[in-house]
C-alpha cells in the first residue's frame, strides 16, 4: 500500500492560513490503513485546526473511500463546493485527484507520501517497491534492491554493510545481505553469480510519467457506450 | 590489446605493484596535486585519484589525472556511480582517454549521508560491475552502452575495488568472480588489518582461480594514531581492525611510528600471500608516508618497463 503520514501541525496551519471554510477530506484505503488519512484522523486534525486556527475558519469534514477515482471524488461534489479549499488526507494521487476533478477549488496536501510499503509490525511500516517499471524480483529472492538498498545496487552489496546492517543506517538491514540469506535458505545462492546487466531506466520515472493503456479494456467501454 | 598503463606494464612483467592514493584538494590549487604527486613519484606504480571520495566535494579525479599525466605520471581515474549517470561517466572515459590517462577504477561510491551534501540526489544509473562492463566494451567495440560507435582509440586497464571484510562474508568472493568476469584487470582491496580474513578471502580467491585472470593488490592504510585505528574500527564502512592492532597502537610511545611499522608489516605480510600481486597504499592525506613505507618494505626502486 501507499505510505503517508501527516505533516506537521504547524505546517498545515500556515497552509491552511487565510482559507474561511475548509474541507478536511480523507481518504478509505492506503491512508486508512496506515492511519494518516481516515475518519479518526480527519476528526482529529479538524479539532486541532479548529483551536489553532479559531473562530475564523468553517471545518467539515468527509471520507470517501478512494480520492484516487472519480466515481468516489463525485460524491463529495457539494462538500467540495461549499469550501474555499480541500484539506486532502489522501496520498498526492487524492490530492491531484480532487484538483483535476474540481480545479476551481484550491487542494493542500495535509499528508507527505512516503512510499509504498507494508506493515511490518503495529505502528511500523517500511518501504518494500519504488515502482521502477520492470521488476526483478525473481532474480533476487523477492527482495527488492531497488527499493532496499541505499545505491539501489543491481549486483550484490557494496563494501559497507556490517553485522547484516546498511552503512547508513544501523536501523536498515543490508538489502543485499537479505537476498543472500533468502537464496541460500531456498538452495539457489548460485543465482547471485548472474550479472544483471544495465538497466532500462525508462520503464522508471527517467522516462517521465507512465501511463498503462488497455485496448482491451478501452474497446469493452467503447462498446458500451 | 594492451592500455599502455605503467601499471599494467609492471603487473603484466610479473613485478609486485605499488599504487597510492592521492586526494585531490578541497579548492581549486592544482599546486597541491603537484606537491602530491611529486611525493609519490619514485615510490609507486601509478597513482589513485579518488572522485569525491566520501561524498565530499573535491576537485575532479578527471581534471587531476589529466594534470598527473601531463606531469608524466601514470594516473588511477576513480569514477564513482554515484555522482554521474552513463552518459557523464562515458564522456569523462573520453575525455580522459584522449588525455592519455589509461587506468580507470570503477566504484558504486560512498554514500552521499557520509559526506558534505548529505541531501544530494544520487544516481546510481549503473552500479560498478556495469561501469566495469560499460567501459571493457567501449575499449573492446569502440561503441557506446547505447550503442553508437565513436571515434578514436580508447586502450584501458580496468579496475575495481574489493572488500573481503564487508557483509555477507561468503558472498565476497562471489562478487569479486562478477567483477572479473565484467572485465576488471586489476583489483585494489578495502584496507587490510585483518590478516585472517583476508588470507582466508585469498584462498577462496585462488580456489576460482580468479587470480590468475585479475591482479590483485591488497589495500594498505597507515595509521596515524590511536584515534585513527579506532575511527577505522568504529566507523569506516567494511573495515576490520582487529583488537591487536588496537592495542599496539594504544601501547605505542611513538603512534606514527606504531602505525608505519604496522603498515610495512602488513605489506611483508601480503606478499607472503600467494596470488597477491601488489599492494595499493591509501594514506588518506599524509602521502609523505608513502616513501618511507615503500623503502621499509623493500619495493624501492620502482621498475622502469
Amino acid at each position: 500500500m501507499i505510505v503517508a503520514q501527516q505533516k506537521p501541525l504547524e505546517d498545515i496551519r500556515q497552509m491552511a492560513r487565510g482559507f474561511r471554510r475548509l474541507l478536511v477530506l480523507g481518504c478509505g484505503t492506503c491512508t486508512t490503513v496506515c492511519f494518516a488519512g481516515g475518519e479518526k484522523e480527519v476528526g482529529l486534525l479538524a479539532t486541532s485546526l479548529r483551536s489553532a486556527l479559531g473562530q475564523e475558519i468553517e471545518i467539515e469534514e468527509a471520507v470517501v473511500q478512494r480520492q484516487c477515482e472519480w466515481e468516489f471524488l463525485d460524491q463529495v461534489g457539494e462538500a467540495v463546493g461549499r469550501a474555499e479549499a480541500v484539506l486532502s488526507l489522501g496520498c498526492g494521487v487524492g490530492v491531484q485527484g480532487i484538483g483535476e476533478r474540481y480545479p476551481g477549488v484550491v487542494v493542500l496536501p495535509g499528508l507527505n507520501t512516503t512510499f509504498m510499503g507494508l506493515t511490518e509490525a503495529p505502528g511500523i511500516w517500511e518501504e518494500r517497491c519504488m515502482a521502477c517499471g520492470d521488476c526483478l524480483l525473481h532474480r533476487t529472492g523477492g527482495i527488492c534492491p531497488v527499493a532496499r538498498c541505499a545505491k539501489s545496487l543491481l549486483n550484490g552489496p557494496c563494501g559497507g554493510p556490517q553485522d547484516g546492517h546498511c552503512e547508513i543506517s544501523p536501523e536498515n538491514p543490508c538489502a543485499w545481505v537479505l537476498i543472500y540469506d533468502r537464496l541460500m535458505q531456498q538452495g539457489r545462492v548460485e543465482q547471485l553469480e548472474e550479472i544483471i546487466p544495465v538497466r532500462d531506466w525508462k520503464a522508471s520515472h527517467s522516462g517521465g510519467p507512465r501511463r498503462i493503456v488497455r485496448p482491451d479494456l478501452r474497446e469493452m467501454v467503447e462498446e458500451e457506450v | 590489446m594492451p592500455a599502455g598503463s605503467n601499471l599494467e606494464a609492471v603487473l603484466s612483467a610479473g613485478r609486485f605493484a605499488v599504487t597510492a592514493e592521492l586526494g585531490p584538494p578541497k579548492g581549486t590549487n592544482l599546486g597541491v596535486v603537484e606537491r602530491k604527486a611529486e611525493i609519490l613519484r619514485h615510490c609507486c606504480d601509478a597513482v589513485n585519484l579518488t572522485d569525491n571520495q566520501t561524498a565530499i566535494v573535491r576537485m575532479s579525479s578527471l581534471a587531476c589525472a589529466i594534470h598527473l599525466r601531463r606531469m608524466g605520471l601514470d594516473p588511477v581515474m576513480q569514477m564513482t556511480c554515484r555522482d554521474r549517470n552513463r552518459l557523464a561517466l562515458q564522456s569523462d572515459v573520453l575525455g580522459a582517454a584522449g588525455a592519455g590517462v589509461r587506468n580507470f577504477l570503477c566504484l558504486s561510491g560512498d554514500h552521499q549521508q557520509f559526506g558534505n551534501h548529505p541531501g544530494a540526489k544520487n544516481v546510481f544509473d549503473l552500479d560498478s560491475i556495469q561501469l566495469i562492463q560499460v567501459l571493457a566494451g567501449m575499449r573492446d567495440t569502440r561503441r557506446f552502452q547505447g550503442g553508437d560507435e565513436f571515434t578514436g582509440d580508447i586502450p584501458m586497464f580496468i579496475g575495481a575495488a574489493a572488500n573481503p571484510f564487508a557483509d555477507p562474508l561468503p558472498y565476497r568472493v562471489v562478487r569479486l568472480a562478477k567483477k572479473v568476469r565484467a572485465g576488471a584487470n586489476f583489483i585494489q582491496t578495502q584496507a587490510v588489518f585483518d590478516l585472517e580474513i583476508f588470507g582466508r578471502w585469498m584462498a577462496q580467491v585462488r580456489a576460482r582461480g580468479l587470480h590468475e585472470q585479475t591482479a590483485i593488490m591488497a589495500g594498505i592504510v597507515p595509521l596515524k594514531s590511536v584515534g585513527t585505528a579506532r575511527y577505522m574500527r568504529d566507523y569506516v564502512s567494511g573495515i576490520t581492525v582487529p583488537d591487536a592492532i588496537i592495542a599496539r597502537m594504544e601501547d605505542a610511545a611513538d603512534p606514527k611510528a606504531e602505525g608505519m611499522a604496522i603498515a610495512v608489516e602488513l605489506i611483508d605480510a601480503a606478499r607472503e600471500i600467494p596470488g597477491v600481486r601488489g599492494v595499493h597504499i591509501m594514506a588518506v592525506g599524509w602521502e609523505d608516508v608513502v616513501p618511507i613505507l615503500t623503502e621499509r618494505a623493500g619495493l624501492l626502486p620502482r621498475p622502469l618497463i
